[in-house]
C-alpha cells in the first residue's frame, strides 16, 4: 500500500469515526443533563413538596440561568463545541442562543442591535413552536372535542 | 429507575439531533425547530404525557417539551374559554421558559461584555 492509498483510507474512515464519537458524546452529555434534572426534580418534589409541573418549571429556569451565566462568562461556546447536540437540544441551547445573540449585538445599540437581534436564533423555535402547536390544537379540538 | 430512564431518553434525543447535524446540512436552528414541532405532534397524539411519566425530567429538559407545553396550554385554553382560549392560552405554560430566558439574558447582556 502506498502513501496515496493510505491517505484515501484515512479519509474514508476519519469522518465516520468522528460522527460516531460525536453521537456518543452528545448521548452522554444530553443524558447527564436529563439525569441531573431528574435528581433536581426529585429533590424538589420530595423535600419541598412541590408538584411535578412546578418542579419542572424550576428546573427549566435553573437550566436557563446555568446556560446563560456560562454563556455570558464565555465558557459555554467551548462546551457546545465539545458537547455538541448534548447542549443544543436541551433547554440550555435555547438560553444559549438568546444570550449569545444579546451579547454579540449589544454594541450596535439597544434598539437596532440588541432589540432587533434578540430572537435572531431562538425566534425560529418560538415561531414554529407556536404555529405548529396552534394548528395541532385546532386539529385536537376537531378530533377530540 | 426513573433516573436511568431520564438519562436514556434525553441522551437518545440529543444523539438523534447530533446524527441529523452530522449527516445533513441542517443547522442547530433547523434541528431545534424540528424537535419543537415534533414535540407538539407527539403531544397531539397523546404520547408526550406518557413519555414524561416514563422518563420524568429526561422528557422535560429537551426542547420538544416546549412544543408539548404550547399544545397542552392551547387545549386547556380551549376547554376553559372556548375558541378564544386557543389564542389567550397558548403561551400560558411555556411563559416560564420564554420570560425566564428573556429576563436572564437581558440582565446578563447588560452586565457582561462579549468574549472575542
Amino acid at each position: 500500500m502506498n502513501q496515496d492509498e493510505y491517505q484515501k483510507l484515512v479519509k474514508q474512515f476519519t469522518p465516520k469515526e468522528r460522527k460516531f464519537k460525536n453521537a456518543v458524546v452528545s448521548f452522554l452529555v444530553g443524558g447527564c443533563i436529563g439525569f441531573v434534572g431528574q435528581i433536581f426534580v426529585t429533590i424538589l418534589t420530595e423535600n419541598y413538596h412541590l408538584g411535578m409541573i412546578e418542579a419542572s418549571s424550576w428546573l427549566c429556569l435553573f437550566l436557563i440561568l446555568f446556560a446563560s451565566v456560562l454563556t455570558a462568562l464565555g465558557f459555554f461556546d467551548t462546551w457546545v463545541t465539545k458537547g455538541k447536540a448534548g447542549f443544543i437540544i436541551p433547554t440550555t441551547g435555547f438560553a444559549h442562543s438568546i444570550t449569545s445573540a444579546a451579547l454579540d449585538y449589544k454594541k450596535e445599540g439597544l434598539i437596532t442591535g440588541l432589540g432587533s437581534n434578540f430572537f435572531k436564533l431562538a425566534g425560529s423555535v418560538i415561531l414554529y413552536g407556536i404555529i405548529s402547536a396552534f394548528f395541532f390544537a385546532v386539529l385536537g379540538v376537531i378530533f377530540y372535542g | 429507575m426513573i433516573f436511568l430512564n431520564a438519562f436514556l431518553f434525553s441522551g437518545v434525543i440529543c444523539m438523534i439531533g447530533q446524527v441529523i447535524l452530522d449527516n445533513t446540512k441542517l443547522t442547530p436552528g433547523h434541528v431545534t425547530s424540528f424537535f419543537t414541532v415534533f414535540g407538539a405532534f407527539l403531544s397531539f397524539l397523546g404520547i408526550y404525557d406518557r413519555l414524561i411519566a416514563w422518563a420524568g425530567a429526561g422528557a422535560t429538559v429537551v426542547i420538544s417539551n416546549f412544543g408539548h407545553l404550547l399544545y397542552q396550554a392551547g387545549m386547556e385554553g380551549f376547554h376553559e374559554v372556548g375558541v378564544l382560549g386557543l389564542f389567550s392560552g397558548l403561551l400560558v405554560k411555556s411563559s416560564t421558559a420564554i420570560v425566564g430566558a428573556v429576563v436572564i439574558s437581558f440582565v446578563l447582556s447588560c452586565i457582561f461584555r462579549p468574549k472575542d
